[in-house]
Formats: C-alpha cells, structure tokens, sequence
C-alpha cells in the first residue's frame, strides 16, 4: 500500500506549510536583527576610515586592531575634520560641499561616510553625476590626509577599501576588505603586510598626471623600498584579486585628481 | 567510552578512520580544496561544519517521518540553507567580528555534499540521538582531514602556521631560507590540496588493506 507520505496531496500541502514556516521563520529573524546589524556596519565603517587615517591600535606587526566599538563615535568626531562631498560628472568636479551642505542639500541626504560607494558607481554609468565623499583628518605626525573609499571587483564578489592621501597624491595608509575571496589567498588582500605596503607608494608621475598603483607579480622590489615605481608585490594564488585592487584604485581615485590639483597653487 | 554504548561509539570513530567523508567516500572535496591553504580557514571551516551537521541531522531526523519521499533532497536544502543563514544574522547582529571571518564559509556550508550526504544516507532512516552523533563523527572526521592538508599546505607553501613564521623570514633569509629553501607558492593552489588528499588515500588504504577495492 502507498504510505501516506508518498500521496500528491500531502506532498504539496507540506511543500506549502514548510515554505510558509520556513519564509516567516526567515523574515522574523532577518527583520528583528536588521537593526542592530546596521548599526554594526555604520561602527565598521568608521573604523575603517579611522583605520586609514592609521588610527588603530596596531603597533608592531600582529593582526589588524580597529578602535574599539566604545570609543569609535568619539574618536571620528575628533580625528575627521570635514567629510567633503565632492560632485563628480565627466571628469570633472562640478561641486564641493561641506558636510552641512550636503546635509541641507537633500531630506535623503545621510551622513556622507554612509554615502553608498556602489550607487554613485552606478549612478556614473548610467551618466548621472557620482558624489564623492572625500573625509579630512590629520594623521599622527600633524600632516593634513585626506581618505576616500574606493570599490571593486574582486575573484568573487565585491572588494572595497579606503585609501589615505596627502596632499601630493602620496599613499599614507590604506585598508581594503572583501565580501567573498578565497580564505588564505585573495582574502590576504586584508592582510596588513598587503596593506601596509601602499604607505608612501605614488599615484601621480613627476608631471602631475594620474598613474595609479599595480599589483604586480614577479615584483623586482619586494621588501617594498622603491616608492615611485608605481607597483607593490602581488599575493600568490590571488592575481584576480590583486587586479581588482589595481583596478579600483586606478578607476575611483582617479576622479578625486581634480580635488588634489586645485589644492595647490597654480602655476 | 564510558557514556555511549558500543554501537554509538562507533557512529563517532568510523567516520574519522574507516568510514572518513573525504578519504573514504570522497564527499565534501570542494570545500577541502577551496580553504585549505591556510590552517586556520581549516579549523574555522572544521567547526562551522561540526556545528551545522550535528544539529541539522537532528532537524532531519526529527522530521524523517513526516518527509514525502520525493522531495526529501529539496526538504533537506531547505533545512540547511535556513539553519546556515538565521546563524549568519545571528553572528552578524551579535558577534560582528566573527561573521566577517565567517562570511565566505557560509556559502560553502550550504554546497557541502558531506551535509546532503548524511541527511540522506543517516539522519532520515535513524533517531536524534544516533543522528546527531552521526554528524559528529562524520564533521570530525572531515574535520581532521582539512586541518592536515592545511597544515602541509600552509606550511609548505607560505612557511607559516595559523599565520606565524615557523621557517624563519622568507624576504630576510633567516632560518632555513638561508640555506637556499624557498617557499613553494604551487602549494597555495587547489589542485595541490588534491595531491594531498590522494597521499592520504594512499597511507590510509596501505596501513588497512580492507579498504582497497577490487
């Protein structure tokens, strides 16, 4: 005799209720957590700005320490002067705005650290104009930087990260993250012995115009000494990843070229 | 084995020697390949697993009477894919830090054929109980085998352990790279972990002959 379980009608009456189950067992859990997800995400984000700006708690060579969860609000109150937003369209920087006018600028407007690096990437293609968030700070030796997000594709899925300038273009400090490269080999671009081989490295020839850092492999300089070759050494087994960085940092730094060229004096 | 009786002993001990997921019934390569390249994804990967089968299969055989047979694979996918993602948001809410280090691992729990594996061959056709040690043995056992490959593939390929140089400093030259060892990067690829996998294979089957198959 066929088992009451083999029935059509009893297939699809469970098929129903474990759908039903299972999808309000799902939105419960996801709507109920959202918030203090979010709110964790919001934290990260400033400590990763932070981070750049090379406030942390890393002293020596271990593992990456952000400033702790407590003490972050504070710490971006008083490390981040200014977060600038710059509008960009075509190459060109069309508007500068202060915090406070960006703030005033729209009732959407949300703190520009929380500006979505990914919606203003797409917001360019599709031939709108990408704002740019642009935060200043001073870094441990007095000197002015100035930090922007950058975002791209990794092996996977997303890589972003955020990258302390001066006022040459001049790397200072950097921080990249990722949403899904393979652990021990494009996931090490989270490393701080990648990271930390950015500090001091070019973005600008001698003539002024934009070049960019690669990733290379078969890097004749790996302990990192020549800063004007415009290259750091790749990770083993990550060269989709390590383009990704290469690529992003050509693409989004790119734009903020106008920003650093009317800092100074023209001649 | 003082608190599990003879048979139930042997639901956690087969798995890791004779009966082992990944040397023995070849499931579960995928992940073994993927994040192996360094011996604490291992260990994370290891536990993530423990976690999700052990208390999956209990879901499953909790459930094995009123399952309709033919949707049981889809029913199973189910079960797992909900478990794997209400403890993602979990992590994500309460335990931040951990979820970044998880994140990738996610994905690959869900795809793990050791979990469909059990689900289909153990959990439906046994009690929780058995169930659950079922999963044990047989997350441990898939366990064991990704912390060894990990071990020789970080060891060989980047000179470290959980990240700590044990050979000495590769750029500098000191400790045995100055002898002319040099790191060998093919070791951080995938195919080396199946290399790997297949010496294990080898010593296991040439210590147990019953293991080899006419």
């Amino acid at each position: 005799m066929e088992k009451r379980t083999d029935k059509n009608g009893y297939t699809i009456i469970f098929a129903v209720a474990m759908v039903v189950v299972v999808g309000s067992l799902l939105a419960f859990t996801a709507s109920s957590l959202k918030p203090a997800i979010t709110e964790n995400e919001r934290i990260e984000m400033q400590q990763n700005i932070l981070y750049a700006f090379g406030v942390n708690g890393n002293e020596g060579d271990g593992d990456i320490t952000f400033v702790s969860k407590e003490k972050v609000a504070e710490a971006f109150t008083t490390k981040v002067s200014e977060q600038l937003v710059l509008e960009s369209k075509g190459g060109k920087i069309v508007k500068t705005m202060t915090r406070q006018e960006y703030l005033d600028s729209s009732d959407k407007a949300k703190e520009p650290y929380l500006i979505d690096v990914k919606k203003q990437q797409a917001n360019a293609k599709a031939g709108e104009s990408r704002l740019l968030p642009l935060f200043v700070g001073t870094s441990k030796t007095g000197e002015t930087l100035y930090v922007a997000p950058i975002r791209g594709k990794g092996l996977w899925d997303a890589i972003w990260g955020y990258v302390a300038l001066d006022s040459d273009m001049i790397v200072r400090g950097a921080f990249f993250d990722h949403a899904g490269e393979t652990p021990g080999l494009g996931a090490n671009i989270k490393q701080r012995y990648f990271m930390d081989d950015f500090e001091g490295e070019h973005l600008l020839t001698e003539t002024g115009a934009f070049k960019g850092i690669n990733v290379a492999k078969g890097n004749a300089d790996p302990k990192n000494m020549d800063k004007t070759d415009y290259e750091v050494d790749a990770l083993a087994g990550a060269t989709i990843t390590g383009d990704g960085v290469s690529a992003m940092i050509k693409a989004d730094l790119k734009l903020y070229l106008p920003y650093f060229q009317n800092l100074k004096p023209s001649n | 084995m003082g608190l599990l009786s003879k048979k139930d002993g042997k639901l956690i001990t087969d798995p890791l020697a004779d009966n082992n997921p990944i040397t023995i019934q070849v499931l579960g390569i995928c992940s073994a390949l993927a994040i192996t390249a360094e011996l604490k994804a291992s260990l994370v990967m290891a536990i993530a697993v423990l976690f999700v089968l052990g208390v999956g299969n209990v879901v499953i055989s909790l459930m094995r009477n009123i399952i309709p047979s033919k949707i049981r694979i889809i029913v199973q996918l189910i079960v797992v894919a909900t478990l794997v993602i209400i403890v993602d948001q979990v992590l994500k809410a309460f335990a931040y830090e951990l979820s970044k280090t998880l994140s990738v691992f996610i994905g690959l729990i869900i795809t793990n054929c050791i979990i469909m594996g059990r689900f289909e061959a153990f959990a439906l056709g046994n009690g929780p109980w058995k169930a659950f040690l079922d999963g044990i043995g047989n997350a441990l056992g898939y366990g064991v085998i990704l912390i060894i490959v990990g071990f020789f593939r970080e060891l060989l390929g980047s000179g470290t352990l959980f990240g700590i140089p044990v050979l000495g400093d590769a750029i500098e030259k000191t400790g045995v790279y100055k002898y002319g060892y040099e790191n060998n990067g093919f070791m951080l690829m995938p195919p080396m972990a199946l290399i790997i996998v297949g010496l294990l294979i080898w010593v296991q089957r040439s210590k147990n002959k019953d293991l080899i198959e006419d």
